[in-house]
C-alpha cells in the first residue's frame, strides 16, 4: 500500500490546482488539468453509446439525465452565450454513457457494483460503468465537475476520474416516529443523499411515539397509533414512491420496524401485543415492551411482516432490538410464570433472545436478510451467521471501536453509527470529529476488517423535524459520506474544509438549506419563503 | 357603540390599576395553568379567564376603533396590525372553518380598540414607549384599551393567543379579563449580519416572530471583521470593498424598509457599529483608519483595531455616526468596544509615542478608554445615547454617566451586575443568553431559569436593569438555520422578559410553549420542535 499512498498524494497535490476542488466525495483517482472545455447548454446532451446495455428508455438512467441537466443549466437556459461560428475541439456536447451490464428495473443491492470511470480529454467526454448505479455515481461526479465562469460560460475540465466506493453501505437514519416527516422532507433528503453518494436510507419508520407507517394487514395500528390518522402517516403510496424514488437514485431503502422495545405506539392499534405492567399484584395501567409469552404476539409478529416484507423489497430488514427495559416484564406475573416454564431463572436477556431469535426465524422464512442493533448481539442472542451487527453506543458497554472488534471476531458483518449520530450537536464545526472516524481503527485481522460493510449517519427525531432537518444534517453527514466512499488516506481537513464548503454552497444552489460551516457566503445563498 | 367602556375602571387610571395587580401575578398564573386551552407566551401579568366560551366567524368578525379612541383608521400602524392580526386568526383556516351550525352561545362580532393618550401613530418606538395593555373578552363586543398603539399592538398579539378552534373546527374564546405590561422595557434579539449576510426577508421573518414573543428590539450587529454589508451613503467605499460581494450588502432603501417594518411591529432596530476592535472589514474601504501592525521595525502588512492616535480616525467617525444618527431613528447607538486585542497597538511605534506622550505607560486599557470616551462624546453631541459591551466598563477609569452597559461574558455575569449598576450604570444582560451556544435537548429551560436580576444590590442598583438581550452570533449561523436555531429557544427568553419574576414553573411554560411553537409554525415561522410530538398543521410549512 505504500506504493499507492504515493500517488495518492501526488494526485491530491495536482488536483489542488483544478476545479476538481469542488468534488464531494473525493474519487479514488483522479487527474486533472488546466486545460479546459467550453459546454453550450443548448446542444449539450447525454448520450447513451451504441455499445451500452442500458440504452433510450432506461428509466434510472433517462430520467437521471433530465435531472442532471437541471441542475447544470437549471432555469436560466434562456440567457447563455450562443455557440459561435465553427465548433472548436475545445467544445463537448455530450457525455457519452456506456453501462456493460443490462439492467434498469431492478432495485440495487448490497451487492450493487457502483464503479465508473469518467473521461473528459480531447477524444472524448466519456463514463463508462459496470452497472446503471455506477453510472449515476459517475453523473453526479460529471455535475460537480462543470464550473460556470463569471460571464455565464460553462466549463469542463481535463478531467480522468476512475472511481469506487470503499464500503457498500453507506446509510442516512431518518425517524419519522418521534417527529413525522412530511413526504417531502423525504424525498428532497434522498436526492441529497444522492449528491453524497449516499445509498442506503435506514427508515425507522415507527417507534414508542407514533405509527405513521399504514399497514394494510393492520390498519388500527396507524388508525390508534399514529399522531394523526389523516395527516401524520405514510400510505402505501407514500412508501411506494419513497422506494421508486430512491431506486431512481440507486438508493436502497432499509426499513426498521424496532421490537420488542420501542414499541408504546403498536399498543392501541393491537391489543394484547404489548405486556402489561404490574404494580404489585394489579396491572398498573401502563404496557411496557411486546408480550414475548404469549403465541399470539408471534401470530401477529408472522403477518405484520410477511406484509413489510413484500411492501419493502430490499433483501434486509431492520428488526431494531435495542434497548427493552426489563421492569415492566420483571413486574408481571404472566411473564414471571413463563421464565420459570423455559427455565430461564432471572435473566431476562434470556426471555429477549428468545424473542428475538422467535422473530427472526419468522423474517428468515420470508427471505429476508436482517440487520439489528447491537444489544441483540451483546445479549448473546444466538443469530444467522449472515447477521448484520449495528454499532450505536459510543462508550458502554464497551468502547464502540471495542464493539467492532468483537463483532467482527464473532464473524458477523457490522455497520458503524457510534460516532456519527449527528441529532447531537455542539457548537462550532462538529463535522470534523465526524470526518475524523476511521471505521477500521479498531484490532483485528484483516478479514475482521473485511466485514464491516459501512456505516450509518443516523438524525434522530426527538428535536428534529421538517423545521430543522435539513440545516441540521447537511452538510454534516456529507462528512460520513466522504468517509465511507473515499480512500482512507483522506483525512486532510484543511483540504476537506475548502471542498466541502464549496459542496456546501453548490448544495445551496440546488436548493438545499444546507447550513454554513464558517464564517463567510456563497454566490447563491438560502432564499427565505 | 354602547358596549364602550364595559364597565372597566375609568381608563386616565390605567397604570395605577397595573401597578396594583402586580402582585396579583402569582395567583393569575395559576389561573391560567387551570385552563387547558390557555396557551399564553409570555404570560401576562394578569388574566382572568371564564369557562363561557363565544364564537367568532370570519365572515362576521372585524377590528373596530372605539369612538372615544385617539387613533381612528387614519393611524396605518393599527390599520396595518388589524389586518395582520386577521390573518393569523383565521388566513390559515379560510377554507375548512367549521360549519355556522355547530355554533353555539354568543358571537363575538368585534374587538374595539381604543387609545387612551395620544397614540404616537407615526413615531418610532422608545425606550420608555408604554406597552401596557387590558383586554376584556365578553360579547358580542370585546374591549382593547391602551395608552399608545405600542400596548395596542402587545395586545392583539395576546387577542390573537386567546383564540383556539373547538373541535368542530369553530373559532373560540373564553370570555376573559387581561391586565398586562412588560417587566423590562428593553427585551431585544441580537442578529449578526457580518459574519453571515442575512437576507432583508429573513431579518422580517425574525421581526414577525419578534412580535409574536413581544420582543422589542433588533439589535442588530451590522458589521464585524470578515464582512461590511452596511452601504454608507458619506463612505460608499466602505460595502464597496469589505462586503462579500456587492449583492451582500443593505441598501439605504433595504435600512428604511427594515426600520418601518420593525416600527409597524412596535420594534425599535438598536443599530452596532463595534469599534475600535471587530473592525477588519473597514479598512478595505477606509484607508488608514486601522493601525498597521509591526513585526519588529517593520509593518507586517496585519492591520489591528481602529488607530487611535489620529486625527483623522475622529474626523472620519464624526462623520460617519453623523450619517448613521440620521438613518437610525433609535435613540441608541451601540459602540460595540469588546474585544479589543492590543498586540497590534503595543507593535506600533506611533501608538508607542502616543502613549509615552499621554501618559499611558503600558496600558493600553487606557488608550481604549481614551477612544471610546472620544466617540461616547461624539455621540453625545448629536444627541443620541451609547450601548456598549461591558468592556468599556472594565477598562474604564470614568465613563459618561447613562451609557448602557451591556453584560455579555458568561462568568461571574451577576457580579458584573452588581459592580455596574453599583457604579450607577444601566444596564442589559445577555450574558446567559448566547443562543449561537448550542447543545443537545432542551436548553431552552436553561435560559429560562435565568433571572436577570439574581445579583447582590439594591433595590435602586436592580431598577438600573433596563432588560435583556438574546444573542445570535453569526459564525455558524446564516439564513439556512437562523430560525429554527432562534425560535422557539429565544421564545424563553421572551417570557423572561416580559412576565412577572415569579412565572417560572417550567410545566407550565413546557406545556405552553409547544402551542406556542405549533402556532409560529402555523403562522410561516420555522420554529423548532420544543420535543417529541407534532403540530395540527406542520405539513403546511
Amino acid at each position: 500500500m505504500a506504493g499507492s499512498a504515493l500517488w495518492f498524494s501526488l494526485l491530491l497535490a495536482a488536483a489542488f490546482a483544478g476545479r476538481a476542488m469542488a468534488l464531494w466525495p473525493w474519487p479514488q483517482y483522479i487527474q486533472t488539468s488546466e486545460q479546459r472545455y467550453t459546454i453550450f447548454p443548448h446542444t449539450f446532451q447525454f448520450q447513451y453509446h451504441v455499445s451500452s446495455a442500458a440504452q433510450v428508455g432506461c428509466s434510472v438512467l433517462d430520467e437521471a439525465f433530465q435531472r442532471y441537466r437541471d441542475l447544470l443549466f437549471g432555469s436560466v437556459s434562456f440567457h447563455f452565450p450562443q455557440p459561435m461560428g465553427k465548433r472548436h475541439m475545445s467544445e463537448k456536447n455530450s457525455l457519452v454513457i456506456l453501462v456493460v451490464t443490462p439492467g434498469c428495473d431492478q432495485f440495487p443491492s448490497l451487492e450493487s457494483v457502483e464503479n465508473y470511470t469518467l473521461t473528459v480529454n480531447d477524444e472524448q467526454c466519456f463514463l463508462l460503468s459496470e452497472t446503471v448505479w455506477g453510472a449515476l455515481r459517475g453523473l453526479e461526479t460529471f455535475s460537480q465537475l462543470v464550473w460556470r465562469s463569471p460571464e455565464g460560460t460553462f466549463y469542463i475540465n481535463k478531467t480522468e476520474i476512475e472511481d469506487f466506493p470503499r464500503f457498500p453501505h453507506r446509510g442516512l437514519l431518518l425517524d419519522t416516529s418521534r417527529h413525522y416527516l412530511p413526504l417531502a422532507s423525504i424525498l428532497d433528503t434522498l436526492d441529497v443523499m444522492a449528491y453524497n453518494k449516499f445509498n442506503v436510507f435506514h427508515w425507522h419508520l415507527v417507534d414508542d411515539s407514533s405509527f405513521p407507517y399504514e399497514s394494510f394487514t393492520f390498519p388500527n395500528l396507524t388508525k390508534k397509533g399514529s399522531y394523526n390518522p389523516a395527516t401524520h402517516i405514510y400510505t402505501a403510496q407514500d412508501v411506494k414512491e419513497v422506494i421508486e424514488y430512491a431506486r431512481l437514485r440507486g438508493i436502497r431503502v432499509l426499513a426498521e420496524f424496532d421490537t420488542p422495545g420501542h414499541t408504546l405506539s403498536w399498543g392501541p392499534g393491537v391489543p394484547g401485543l404489548l405486556t402489561p405492567c404490574y404494580s404489585g399484584s394489579h396491572p398498573s395501567g401502563t404496557f411496557g415492551p411486546v408480550n414475548p409469552a404469549l403465541n399470539n404476539t408471534y401470530e401477529f409478529m408472522s403477518t405484520f411482516f410477511l406484509e413489510i416484507s413484500s411492501v419493502f423489497p430490499d433483501f434486509y430488514l431492520h428488526l431494531g432490538g435495542d434497548e427493552v427495559d426489563f421492569t415492566c416484564w420483571k413486574s408481571n406475573p404472566d411473564i414471571q410464570a413463563f421464565m420459570k416454564k423455559k427455565g430461564f431463572g432471572e435473566d431476562f436477556k434470556k426471555l429477549e433472545s428468545f424473542y428475538i431469535q422467535t422473530l427472526l426465524d419468522i423474517v428468515s422464512a420470508y427471505g429476508k436478510g436482517y440487520v439489528v442493533w447491537q444489544e441483540v448481539f451483546d445479549n448473546k442472542v444466538k443469530v444467522q451467521p449472515d447477521t448484520v451487527i449495528q454499532v450505536w453506543r459510543e462508550e458502554m458497554p464497551v468502547r464502540y471501536t471495542k464493539e467492532m472488534e468483537l463483532v467482527t471476531s464473532a464473524g458477523f458483518r457490522a455497520l458503524l453509527s457510534a460516532p456519527w449520530y449527528l441529532n447531537h450537536i455542539t457548537y462550532g464545526p462538529d463535522w470534523k470529529n465526524i470526518y475524523m472516524v476511521e471505521p477500521l481503527a479498531f484490532e483485528g485481522s484483516p478479514e475482521q476488517k473485511a466485514l464491516v460493510i459501512g456505516g450509518e449517519a443516523c438524525m434522530w427525531g426527538e428535536y428534529v423535524d421538517s423545521t430543522n432537518l435539513v440545516p441540521r444534517l447537511w452538510p454534516r453527514a456529507g462528512a460520513v459520506a466522504e468517509r465511507l466512499w473515499s480512500n482512507k488516506m483522506l483525512t486532510n481537513l484543511d483540504f476537506a474544509y475548502k471542498r466541502l464548503a464549496h459542496f456546501r454552497c453548490e448544495l445551496l444552489r440546488r436548493g438545499v438549506q444546507a447550513q454554513p460551516l464558517s464564517v463567510g457566503y456563497c454566490d447563491v445563498e438560502f432564499e427565505q419563503t | 357603540m354602547e358596549h364602550r367602556g364595559l364597565g372597566w375602571p375609568r381608563l386616565p387610571r390605567l397604570l395605577e390599576l397595573l401597578a396594583a395587580l402586580a402582585v396579583q401575578a402569582v395567583r393569575a398564573s395559576a389561573i391560567a395553568a387551570a385552563s387547558p386551552d390557555l396557551s399564553l407566551w409570555p404570560m401576562p401579568l394578569s388574566v382572568q379567564t371564564t369557562p363561557r366560551v363565544l364564537h367568532l366567524s370570519p365572515d362576521n368578525f372585524f377590528f373596530g376603533h372605539s369612538s372615544t379612541s385617539k387613533a381612528g383608521p387614519s393611524c396605518s400602524l393599527l390599520q396595518e396590525a388589524f389586518r395582520r392580526y386577521y390573518d393569523y386568526i383565521f388566513g390559515f383556516y379560510k377554507w375548512h372553518h367549521g360549519s355556522a351550525d355547530l355554533r353555539v352561545g354568543v358571537e363575538l362580532q368585534q374587538l374595539q380598540v381604543s387609545v387612551v393618550l395620544d397614540p404616537e401613530c407615526d413615531t418610532f418606538p422608545k425606550i420608555s414607549s408604554d406597552e401596557s395593555y387590558t383586554l376584556l373578552v365578553k360579547g358580542p363586543v370585546a374591549s382593547l384599551t391602551a395608552n399608545r398603539v405600542w400596548g395596542v399592538l402587545r395586545g392583539l398579539e395576546t387577542f390573537s393567543q386567546l383564540i383556539y378552534q373547538d373541535f368542530y373546527g369553530t373559532f373560540t374564546v373564553n370570555e376573559s379579563n387581561i391586565v398586562d405590561s412588560p417587566r423590562f422595557p428593553h427585551r431585544g434579539i441580537l442578529i449578526d449580519t457580518s459574519r453571515h449576510f442575512l437576507s432583508i426577508k429573513s431579518i422580517f421573518k425574525t421581526l414577525d416572530a419578534m412580535a409574536f414573543n413581544k420582543f422589542n428590539v433588533l439589535h442588530w450587529h451590522i458589521v464585524d471583521d470578515p464582512s461590511f454589508p452596511y452601504q454608507s451613503i458619506t463612505f460608499p467605499g466602505l460595502s464597496e470593498k469589505g462586503s462579500y460581494s456587492s449583492s451582500h450588502v443593505y441598501t439605504p432603501n433595504d435600512v428604511r424598509m427594515v426600520i418601518e417594518y420593525a416600527r409597524l411591529r412596535g420594534i425599535r432596530i438598536v443599530p452596532e457599529f463595534d469599534s475600535p476592535g471587530h473592525t477588519q472589514s473597514w479598512g478595505a474601504g477606509q484607508k488608514d483608519l486601522l493601525t498597521p501592525c509591526y513585526n519588529g521595525k517593520d509593518p507586517s502588512g496585519a492591520f489591528g483595531p481602529i488607530n487611535p492616535i489620529w486625527n483623522t480616525t475622529y474626523s472620519f467617525l464624526s462623520k460617519f455616526f453623523k450619517e448613521i444618527s440620521t438613518v437610525f431613528p433609535d435613540e441608541f447607538i451601540h459602540l460595540g468596544g469588546d474585544e479589543v486585542d492590543f498586540d497590534c497597538w503595543a507593535s506600533n511605534p506611533e501608538i508607542q509615542d502616543f502613549m509615552r506622550d499621554k501618559g499611558f505607560g503600558r496600558n493600553f486599557k487606557k488608550l481604549e478608554s481614551f477612544y471610546m470616551q472620544v466617540v461616547l462624546d461624539m455621540i453625545s453631541a448629536i444627541n443620541k445615547s451609547s450601548i456598549v459591551w461591558q468592556e468599556v466598563f472594565d477598562d474604564a477609569s470614568k465613563l459618561t454617566p447613562g451609557t448602557v452597559i451591556q453584560v455579555w461574558k458568561v462568568e461571574d455575569y451577576t457580579r458584573e451586575q452588581s459592580k455596574v449598576t453599583e457604579a450607577g450604570f444601566p444596564v442589559i444582560l445577555s450574558a446567559p443568553w448566547y443562543l449561537d451556544w448550542i447543545s443537545y435537548g432542551q436548553d431552552w429551560k436553561k435560559y429560562y431559569a435565568v433571572d436577570p436580576l439574581s445579583f447582590e444590590g439594591s433595590q435602586e442598583q436592580k431598577k438600573l436593569v433596563i432588560g435583556g438581550e438574546a444573542c445570535l452570533w453569526g459564525e455558524y449561523v446564516d439564513a439556512t438555520n437562523l430560525t429554527p436555531r432562534l425560535w422557539p429557544r429565544a421564545s424563553a427568553v421572551g417570557e423572561r422578559l416580559w412576565s412577572h419574576k415569579d412565572v417560572r414553573g417550567l410545566e407550565d411554560a413546557y406545556r405552553r410553549l409547544t402551542i406556542h411553537r405549533c402556532r409560529m409554525l402555523r403562522r410561516g415561522i420555522a420554529a423548532e420542535p420544543v420535543f417529541t410530538g407534532y403540530c395540527d398543521h406542520e405539513d403546511r410549512m
